[in-house]
C-alpha cells in the first residue's frame, strides 16, 4: 500500500481487499470489554478537521485510540487556523510535533494531496470537498461484503446528488474497482454528464432500475440545491427519486438499503424504510471504526492480516496494561 | 557598454525578422539606441562586439497582457520588478493590464504607471485602461482622457463586460479614436460562477466545480455579433477553446476587426495536467482538454490566432500555498514564454520559428501600436531586440526575476534562452544577467 490515502485510486484490489480482511480481524476487538490493542502504542494520530463531522472524527478517534494510539484532536474554531493560519503552516505545526498520520477533513478539494507536500507521516483523507471520502467508500463495501458475502458482480444503484458527493465519487470508484455493476441515479442536474467514463450506468428513472439492485445506496441530498435550481422543489425531488415504502416493496429480496448519513428523513428516504432490517445504517457506523483501525494500522506499518497476526490483536507479547 | 550611446556589433547571428521578411544569417550594428546597419555596412569600428554564432537574433518581443500589480499589490509584483522580469524572458514592450488598486480607469495612474516605468527604463511599459469605472462593468471609464494620455488598448480583464449594452456603447465610443483597441476578457459570468477548472470528466473525478468551455464561446459569440452592429475593434484575450477558435475564424473571414490572443500555458497544458492539485495550473481561462490546446495550437499556426500573449499573473506564495478553490488563478510567464514556445511547439515541428517570433513580437507590436517595436528591422530604428540560443536546455526554477514564483512551469525543463535584451540600445540583459 502506499504510504497516502487521498483516493479510491490509491488502493488495488488487492489492497481493498487487505482492508477489508484487516478491517475483519479488528472488528472483533470491538466486541470485547476492554476495546483497546497496543498495534500502535507510542504511534501519534492527528484528527484534523476544517469542518464540522462529529461522526467521522470520533470514528477516527476511537479507531486511532483502539490501536492504542496518542491522538490529537485539531478543530478550526477557536484554533490558530480561525486566526487566519494557512494550512500550510498548520502542517508544519503538526509536522515538528511529530506526527504519524494526519486524517484531514477539509471543505476544500484537493487538501489532503497539498498536505503530502509538507507532512512526513501519512495523510488520510477523511472527506475533501466534492472530492473523495475513499474511508466511508471502503466502510461501505466492507459493509456489502459482510452482508452479501462477495462484492464482484453486485449490482448497486447510488440515488441522488452524485455531482456534489464525495462519497458517491470514492464507492463508485471502489465498487467498479471490485468489479460490481454500479448505476448513478438522479436529476440530470445532479449527475456529472461524463460519470459514464468511471465505468458506470446513469439513469433519471430509479422505478427502472429497483428490481434488480442487491444494494440501494442513497444520498443526502442538501435543500440548498434546490435554491441553487438544480431540482425545482424538495417535494418533487422526493416524489421522483426518494426511497419510499412502495419502492422498497419494488426491490428484490436480501436488496440491502444504505446511506452515509446523516439522513434527511421524508426527503431521499422515508423514515419508516430507514429503520427497516435490510437498512444498514447503523451497522454502517460500527463497521467504519473497523475498517479505519485497519487503514491506521495498514498506513503506519502493518502490512497485512499475516502481521496483524504477529503483531495485532492476538499477540499476548505486545499487548500493553490497557488491554487487561 | 551598458549606455545607450554605446556602439554594439551583434555579430553572426541568425536574423529573423517577420515584419521585414528576413530570416538570414547577418551582423547587425547598434549605435546611439539606433540601428545603424543591417548586413553590408555593419562593420566593428570602434563598436563593441556581441558575438552570436548559433544565435537568434529577432526583434524584441512584445506582451500584450502583462499584470504587473502596482498600483496595490507591489508585494507580488512593481511596475520595476515585471519590468525586469520582461528584460530576462526578452521582451522589450509589455502591455500592463489595468486591475490594479486603485483601477487604471482614469488619465491619473495611467500616468502614474507611464512614470514608475519610466524610471524603471528597463521595457516601455503600454498601460492599459479600464473599459469601465472600477472594472464593475456598469459605467464606461473616461476612455477619450486614456487615449489622450497615450493609451492604445481597454479591457476590464479578469472580468468580461457582462452588460451587454455596455460593451456595445465601448465599442462604438471607441471608433472616435484611431485604432483603439477593446480586449474582452471572454466567459458569461453566470456559467463560470463558483468555478474552480475546466468542466469535464477531470473536473467532475476531482470535485472541482467547473468552468464550461461554453462560457468562453456564449460570451465570444456575443461579443462578435457586437463588434459586427458597432464597427468597434475587438481584441480576445486568452482564448482557450477549439470553439472559440471556430468563431474567430469566422468572424476574420467576414472581415469583422477582429485579433486574437492565446498564452503559452493554454499552448503547452491540460486540464490532464490538474490531477495532483497543482495551483500554480490553476489559470483563468483554465486550461482544457488535449482536443482544445491542438485546436489553439492550429489556430496559431493558420493565424486565426494573432499573437502570444503571457497573462502574466504574479501571486504570493502563501496565496498558492493555500487550498485549490482559496488560491487566485493565475501564473507568471514572462521569463518562461520563449522557451515553453520553443520547446512544445517549434522543436516538435508545429510552428515555423518565424511564425512564432512573429506571434511574439510583430504581431502584437501592431495591435498595440507600438511602432518602436516588432520590426521591420530598419536602419534608423530604436533598436528593441533579443538575442536567444534556441538549443539551450534549462530548468525553469525559483528564485525568478519577478517578484513572485507562480509559474506553471516551475521545474519544468526547456530549450531556448534569452542570451542578451536589448532596449533602445542599450544591453539591459547580457548573457543572461541583468545588467542594473
Amino acid at each position: 500500500m502506499k504510504r497516502h490515502l487521498l483516493s479510491m485510486h490509491d488502493l488495488t484490489p488487492e489492497d481493498v481487499v487487505r482492508v477489508l480482511d484487516t478491517a475483519e480481524s479488528f472488528r472483533e476487538v470491538g466486541t470485547r470489554v476492554i476495546k483497546k490493542v497496543p498495534a500502535l502504542r507510542g504511534r501519534t494520530v492527528v484528527n484534523l478537521f476544517y469542518e464540522n463531522s462529529t461522526r467521522t472524527r470520533i470514528s477516527f478517534e476511537l479507531a486511532a485510540k483502539r490501536l492504542s494510539a496518542d491522538v490529537i484532536n485539531f478543530t478550526t474554531s477557536g484554533s490558530s487556523v480561525s486566526k487566519g493560519e494557512s494550512l500550510k503552516d498548520t502542517a508544519l505545526t503538526l509536522q515538528a510535533m511529530g506526527a504519524d498520520a494526519v486524517v484531514i477533513r477539509h471543505s476544500s478539494s484537493g487538501s489532503p494531496y497539498q498536505l503530502t507536500k509538507w507532512l512526513q507521516g501519512s495523510v488520510l483523507n477523511a472527506g475533501d470537498g466534492t472530492h473523495e471520502h475513499p474511508t466511508q467508500a471502503l466502510l461501505d463495501l466492507y459493509t456489502m461484503r459482510e452482508k452479501l458475502g462477495r462484492l464482484e458482480g453486485l449490482n448497486v444503484a447510488i440515488v441522488g446528488d452524485v455531482l456534489h458527493s464525495r462519497v458517491a465519487r470514492s464507492l463508485s470508484f471502489g465498487l467498479v474497482k471490485m468489479g460490481a455493476d454500479v448505476t448513478l441515479i438522479g436529476p440530470p442536474t445532479l449527475i456529472p454528464p461524463d460519470a459514464p467514463a468511471w465505468g458506470v450506468h446513469v439513469s433519471s428513472d430509479i422505478d427502472a432500475v429497483l428490481p434488480k439492485l442487491d444494494v440501494c445506496y442513497m444520498l443526502r441530498v442538501q435543500r440548498e440545491r434546490q435554491r441553487q435550481q438544480f431540482f425545482p422543489s424538495v417535494r418533487e425531488y422526493a416524489r421522483l427519486f426518494g426511497l419510499t415504502r412502495e419502492r422498497v416493496d419494488a426491490l428484490p429480496e436480501g436488496c440491502v438499503i444504505m446511506h452515509p448519513g446523516p439522513m434527511n428523513r421524508g426527503v431521499e428516504i422515508d423514515s419508516d424504510v430507514a429503520d427497516l432490517p435490510q437498512a444498514v445504517i447503523e451497522e454502517q457506523v460500527t463497521n467504519g471504526i473497523a475498517v479505519r483501525m485497519s487503514l491506521l494500522y495498514l498506513l503506519l506499518g502493518g502490512s497485512g492480516p499475516d502481521q496483524l497476526e504477529a503483531a495485532g490483536p492476538n499477540d499476548e507479547a505486545t499487548r500493553g496494561a490497557d488491554d487487561v | 557598454m551598458s549606455e545607450a550611446s554605446a556602439k554594439l556589433l551583434f555579430r553572426g547571428a541568425r536574423v529573423i525578422d517577420p515584419a521585414g521578411e528576413r530570416d538570414t544569417p547577418a551582423d547587425l550594428l547598434v549605435s546611439g539606441g539606433r540601428i545603424a546597419a543591417i548586413g553590408d555596412g555593419a562593420e566593428a569600428g570602434d563598436a563593441d562586439i556581441v558575438e552570436c554564432d548559433g544565435l537568434v537574433l529577432t526583434p524584441g518581443l512584445v506582451d500584450l497582457h502583462t499584470h504587473l500589480r502596482e498600483p496595490g499589490r507591489e508585494d507580488k509584483e512593481t511596475i520595476e520588478s515585471g519590468s525586469r522580469a520582461a528584460a530576462a524572458g526578452g521582451f522589450t514592450a509589455i502591455s500592463a493590464m489595468a486591475n490594479t488598486d486603485p483601477v487604471a480607469d482614469n488619465a491619473a495612474v495611467i500616468r502614474e504607471v507611464q512614470a514608475l516605468a519610466a524610471r524603471a527604463g528597463l521595457c516601455d511599459v503600454f498601460p492599459v485602461g479600464a473599459i469601465t469605472r472600477r472594472l464593475e462593468g456598469e459605467d464606461l471609464a473616461e476612455l477619450g482622457e486614456m487615449v489622450e494620455a497615450g493609451v492604445r488598448i481597454f479591457s476590464d480583464d479578469g472580468n468580461c463586460v457582462p452588460n451587454a449594452r455596455v460593451l456595445r456603447y465601448a465599442l462604438r465610443y471607441a471608433t472616435a479614436f484611431d485604432d483603439v483597441v477593446i480586449a474582452e476578457h471572454c466567459e458569461d459570468p453566470s456559467l463560470v460562477e463558483g468555478g474552480q477548472m475546466h468542466e469535464g470528466y477531470n473536473s467532475y473525478s476531482l470535485g472541482l466545480a467547473g468552468r464550461p468551455r461554453e462560457a468562453e464561446e456564449v460570451a465570444l459569440a456575443r461579443d462578435l455579433a457586437i463588434a459586427r452592429m458597432t464597427g468597434g475593434r475587438l481584441h480576445v484575450c486568452h482564448v482557450s477553446s477549439a470553439g472559440s477558435i471556430d468563431l474567430i475564424r469566422r468572424a476574420k473571414d467576414e472581415g469583422l476587426r477582429v485579433s486574437a490572443e492565446v498564452t503559452p500555458h493554454h499552448l503547452v497544458f491540460t486540464d490532464d495536467d490538474l490531477v495532483t492539485y497543482d495551483t500554480n495550473l490553476k489559470v483563468n481561462p483554465p486550461l482544457r482538454t488535449s482536443d482544445d490546446r491542438d485546436a489553439l495550437r492550429a489556430g496559431l499556426a493558420d493565424g486565426t490566432i494573432d499573437v502570444i500573449a503571457t497573462d502574466h499573473a504574479p501571486h504570493a506564495v502563501e496565496e498558492k500555498e493555500a487550498e485549490f478553490d482559496r488560491s487566485p488563478p493565475g501564473t507568471i510567464g514572462l521569463e518562461t514564454a520563449l522557451a515553453a514556445v520553443l520547446t512544445h511547439l517549434v522543436e516538435p515541428g508545429l510552428l515555423p520559428l518565424s511564425r512564432a517570433i512573429d506571434a511574439l513580437s510583430s504581431a502584437p507590436a501592431r495591435i498595440l501600436g507600438a511602432t518602436d517595436h516588432g520590426g521591420p528591422l530598419e536602419v534608423g530604428d530604436p533598436a528593441n531586440l533579443v538575442v536567444f540560443d534556441p538549443a539551450a536546455r534549462w530548468t525553469a526554477e525559483a528564485p525568478f526575476v519577478s517578484k513572485s514564483r507562480n509559474s506553471a512551469f516551475l521545474g519544468a525543463s526547456l530549450t531556448g534562452r534569452v542570451v542578451h535584451t536589448c532596449f533602445r540600445g542599450e544591453l539591459v540583459v547580457a548573457d543572461g544577467k541583468a545588467q542594473r
